[in-house]
C-alpha cells in the first residue's frame, strides 16, 4: 500500500443528506424524508421537464424553436419508437413511455451538463440514474406494468406467452423454463444497462480528471517531474472527448430504455398475431 | 495488515480485473454489429435509416452483457 492520497473515483455516488428533516413514524414503520442529494436532483429534474413544457407547448401551425424541440422531443417517442414498434394500439401507451424516456434523458442529461456545480457544494446534479435503487425501480415498474396489463388484456391465454410451439411435449416444457428465464431477466437488464452506462461514464470521466489535477500538481514540483505536463494536458484532452461521448450515451441510453420498454409492449398489444 | 488480509485484497484486484474481461466479448460484438450495419447501410443506403432503431436495440443488448462483466467486477472490487 502506498501512501499516496487514493483517486476515489467512487465519492461522487455517495448519497448525503442537503436538508435535515424529523423521522417520521407511520404505524410500525420509521420513515426518514430528509432531502438527500439524490432526492434534490430528482426534484430539479422535474422541475426542468415541467417549467420546459409549461414554456414551449403551444398550439402554433408554424413553430418556433422552443415548440419545434418540444415536438420532436415528443416525436421520438410517437414516430420513431411506438409507431413503428407496435402501430396503431400503441398509442395509449404513449404517455407511459413518453415520461419514462423524458425523465431519464434530464436526469442522464443534467448529471453530465451542471456537473461542475456538484464540486462547488450544491449538488443539484447528483447521477441519479448511476444508482440502481432508482434505474431499478424504473424498471421493475415497467416491466410489472407491461406484465399485468397482459393478463389484464389476455387474460390467463397470456401464459402461452412461454410456449414454443412445434417443439412436441418434453421439448416445450424444457423451452418453457428456458424462456421464463429469459423473460423474468429483462428487469434486471434493464436496469443494469442505464445503472453500468452511467456509472461507468462517471467513473471514467473522475478518473481522468483525478489525472490532470494529479499530474499537474506533480510537475509543479519543477525538475524533471515538469514532464508531468504532457500526459496531464492529453488527459485533459481526453476529458473534453469523454464528456462529448458521455453526452452522447446519456441521449441513447434514455431512448434504449424507452424503445425497450415499447418492444416489451408490444408483445403484450399485438400479443397472439405478432409471431 | 497481515499476511492473510494482504493476501485476500490481492487476488480481490485480481479476480476484479479477470472479471472484466468478459466486457472483451462485448467489444467484439459491438464491432460486429456496427461493422455490419455500416456494410449494409453503404450498399443500401435508402434501407439505413429506417433500421436504425433496431441499431441501437441491438446495440443495448450486446452492451449488457459487457455491463454484467463490468458489474461483477464492480461487486468484487468494492461489494466483498
Amino acid at each position: 500500500m502506498t501512501q499516496q492520497p487514493a483517486i476515489q473515483p467512487m465519492e461522487q455516488f455517495l448519497i448525503h443528506k442537503v436538508v435535515e428533516l424529523p423521522t417520521v413514524h407511520i404505524g410500525g414503520l420509521a420513515i426518514d424524508p430528509s432531502i438527500t442529494n439524490s432526492v434534490l436532483s430528482m426534484i430539479v429534474g422535474a422541475i426542468i421537464l415541467i417549467a420546459f413544457f409549461a414554456l414551449t407547448a403551444r398550439r402554433e401551425i408554424v413553430p418556433n424553436r422552443g415548440q419545434a424541440l418540444a415536438e420532436s422531443l415528443y416525436n421520438i417517442v410517437d414516430r420513431v419508437l411506438v409507431g413503428p414498434i407496435i402501430g396503431h394500439g400503441g398509442k395509449p401507451y404513449v404517455p407511459y413511455i413518453l415520461a419514462l424516456f423524458l425523465i431519464i434523458l434530464v436526469l442522464n442529461l443534467m448529471s453530465v451538463v451542471f456537473a461542475i456545480f456538484n464540486l462547488a457544494g450544491m449538488d443539484f446534479a447528483f447521477a441519479v440514474t448511476s444508482q440502481l435503487a432508482i434505474t431499478g425501480t424504473l424498471a421493475v415498474l415497467t416491466f410489472f406494468s407491461v406484465f399485468i396489463l397482459g393478463f389484464i388484456k389476455h387474460g390467463p391465454k397470456f401464459l402461452s406467452l412461454f410456449w414454443v410451439p412445434g417443439m412436441g411435449i418434453f421439448g416445450g416444457a424444457a423451452m418453457v423454463v428456458i424462456e421464463m428465464i429469459s423473460y423474468f431477466v429483462r428487469p434486471v437488464t434493464l436496469a443494469l444497462r442505464l445503472f453500468g452506462n452511467m456509472l461507468g461514464g462517471h467513473v471514467v470521466m473522475s478518473l481522468f480528471g483525478s489525472f490532470v489535477v494529479a499530474l499537474g500538481i506533480l510537475a509543479l514540483s519543477g525538475g524533471v517531474a515538469t514532464l508531468a505536463f504532457v500526459p496531464s494536458a492529453l488527459s485533459f484532452t481526453l476529458i473534453v472527448g469523454l464528456t462529448g461521448l458521455e453526452l452522447v450515451v446519456a441521449i441513447l441510453q434514455a431512448f434504449v430504455f424507452a424503445a425497450l420498454a415499447t418492444v416489451y409492449l408490444n408483445e403484450v398489444v399485438n400479443f397472439g398475431h405478432g409471431h | 495488515m497481515n499476511a492473510a488480509v494482504a493476501d485476500f485484497h490481492t487476488y480481490k484486484l485480481i479476480g476484479a480485473g479477470l472479471a472484466a474481461m468478459g466486457m472483451i466479448g462485448a467489444g467484439i460484438g459491438l464491432g460486429v454489429l456496427f461493422g455490419n450495419y455500416l456494410q449494409a447501410a453503404i450498399r443500401n443506403p435508402a434501407g439505413a435509416a429506417s433500421q436504425q432503431t433496431m441499431l441501437f436495440l441491438g446495440m443495448a443488448l450486446t452492451e449488457t452483457m459487457g455491463l454484467f462483466a463490468f458489474v461483477v467486477s464492480l461487486l468484487i472490487l468494492f461489494g466483498v
